[in-house]
Order: C-alpha cells, then sequence, then structure tokens
C-alpha cells in the first residue's frame, strides 16, 4: 500500500486520505476590480501536470487535518508533504534522496 | 436496537475477548494551544502535545485526534459538570466543546489474539513498536472510521459511530472465526 507522510501524524497508509485539488491557488484580493474571465480561471482552471505537481491533500481518517504535498504525476511518487501556510520547498531540495 | 443487538452477539461464549464498553461522557474539544493548556486544568489530565498519543488520569481521558482536537473520556452521567468546569476553565479562550457521549459505541477487544484480529480489517501496523501503549488515533476498520486506542498491550479500546457498531461487531466476529 501506498504510504503517505502526514505532517502531522507521520506515514499511513494512503486509505486513509483524500485528494483535494491543486494547492496555491490563490483566490483574487480585490474582488470588485476582478473580471469575470480571471474569476472563471480562479474557480475552474487548474494545471494538467506532467510530472511533480503541488497539490492538497487530507487526512481525513486520522487527524483530519489538510497539507499540501509535491506529487510526481508520472509514478505517483510522493516528493514531499508539508502542512498548509508553509511554503513549497524547493524541487531540487526534495529530489535528491 | 444496535446495542442490543451487539449485546446479543457480544453475549456468546466465543465473545469473551469483546466487549461493549459501559456508557461513557464524551466530548470532542477543539482549540489551539492556549486553550488546550486551560482545558487541562479545567478537566483534571494534562492534555498529550505529541501526536497520536494519550493521556489518562483515573477514570478520565484525553485522546489527540489532531493537531487542535482531543477526545475526552469520563464515566457517565458527568455532562453537566464537565461542561461547566471546562466552560469556566476556557474563560477568554476560543474553542468549541461538542457532547457526543451517544454518537459513538466504546468496544474493548482483548487478549494474546487482539492484535492480528484487529490487523485484519485495520491498515496500520500494529505491533508494538509502531503502535506502543498508549497510542490513539482516529483510522478505518473495514469500511467504518473508528478511533483506535491501546490502554495496555493487550487490550484495544474502538470508539465507532453508533451505526457503524454492528458492522464493526460483526466484522470482528467474522475475523475471529478464521484466526
Amino acid at each position: 500500500m501506498l504510504l503517505i507522510q502526514c505532517p502531522y501524524c507521520g506515514l499511513r497508509p494512503e486509505l486513509e486520505f483524500a485528494y483535494a485539488g491543486q494547492a496555491h491557488v490563490a483566490r483574487p484580493a480585490d474582488p470588485s476590480t476582478t473580471s469575470p474571465e480571471q474569476w472563471a480561471e480562479f474557480l475552474y482552471l487548474r494545471n494538467n501536470t506532467r510530472g511533480i505537481h503541488a497539490e492538497r491533500w487530507r487526512h481525513v481518517r486520522g487527524c483530519a487535518r489538510f497539507f499540501n504535498a509535491l506529487r510526481d504525476t508520472t509514478t505517483d511518487h510522493f516528493l514531499a508533504t508539508y502542512r498548509a501556510g508553509e511554503p513549497m520547498p524547493a524541487i531540487q531540495a526534495v529530489q535528491q534522496p | 436496537m444496535v446495542d442490543t443487538a451487539i449485546r446479543r452477539t457480544v453475549g456468546l461464549p466465543a465473545a469473551a475477548w469483546l466487549e461493549v464498553v459501559p456508557s461513557a461522557t464524551r466530548f470532542i474539544l477543539r482549540g489551539a494551544a492556549g486553550a488546550r493548556a486551560a482545558a487541562g486544568e479545567g478537566f483534571g489530565i494534562s492534555f498529550p502535545e505529541t501526536a497520536c498519543r494519550a493521556a489518562t488520569d483515573g477514570d478520565r481521558s484525553a485522546l489527540w485526534l489532531g493537531p487542535d482536537e482531543q477526545l475526552l473520556l469520563a464515566p457517565d452521567g458527568q455532562v453537566e459538570r464537565i461542561e461547566a468546569s471546562l466552560a469556566h476553565a476556557l474563560q477568554g479562550h476560543a474553542y468549541s466543546l461538542v457532547d457526543v457521549s451517544h454518537r459513538q459505541v466504546g468496544l474493548s477487544v482483548h487478549g494474546p489474539h487482539a492484535e492480528p484480529l484487529l490487523e485484519s480489517q485495520c491498515p496500520l501496523p500494529l505491533n508494538l513498536r509502531d503502535f506502543p501503549v498508549g497510542m490513539c488515533t482516529r483510522t478505518v476498520f473495514g469500511k467504518a472510521e473508528i478511533v483506535l486506542w491501546r490502554p495496555a498491550e493487550q487490550l484495544f479500546r474502538l470508539e465507532v459511530w453508533r451505526s457503524f457498531s454492528l458492522y464493526v461487531v460483526q466484522l470482528l466476529h467474522e475475523v475471529a472465526r478464521e484466526l
């Protein structure tokens, strides 16, 4: 079974987790000046990355916290996980192990 | 109805390893570190700061469920008393305290086969190195979500949501037949 490193609980089986979409999608800061196209992009348009993808996960059947992960979409290999609010780790630094 | 069905199942002689824990007072407490420290004084236990650990003092226990979430267990009939003492201790803090006494059913699984029995349907490794005495966590058992706690080496306590309890009990019996 695939094991995922929860930033709070440690290594846990994939069964306990839920995927929650792309990470670091920022809501427009000033809605009154945001054009409909920009709203549509914020609401609906997501990357379809082949390779390393930053995404949100939730340890829904464990500590129930959301966190962010860097995952390679071609190999399903988790390169890093980090708490929500923390900056994305440099990818070179996590590719080495 | 579920309770009666469980008691009937558990009452079988072959089921001496499985017991329904007597009714208890249960709370879910959510709050940041400051509120947690204050609540610990009100509840009479210093809450565990380590992930996935439980703290017990006498007949009261606090189980770490998440970085800002604790499950509080106490004997039956103490809802008002605990609510009052925590509300007093938590004055000035932002917190949420929810009475979940009747939401879930407590089961205890004990004996030398407890570990393999639970491992059959639980994706976590339950050996003493990976799941030491005092560890507790929310996880899954079969298709049901449970809180699993190991108060002693050969004793596990399961907290199961009421409507899943019959499923969990019958699944345990199913596995026990094959052990």
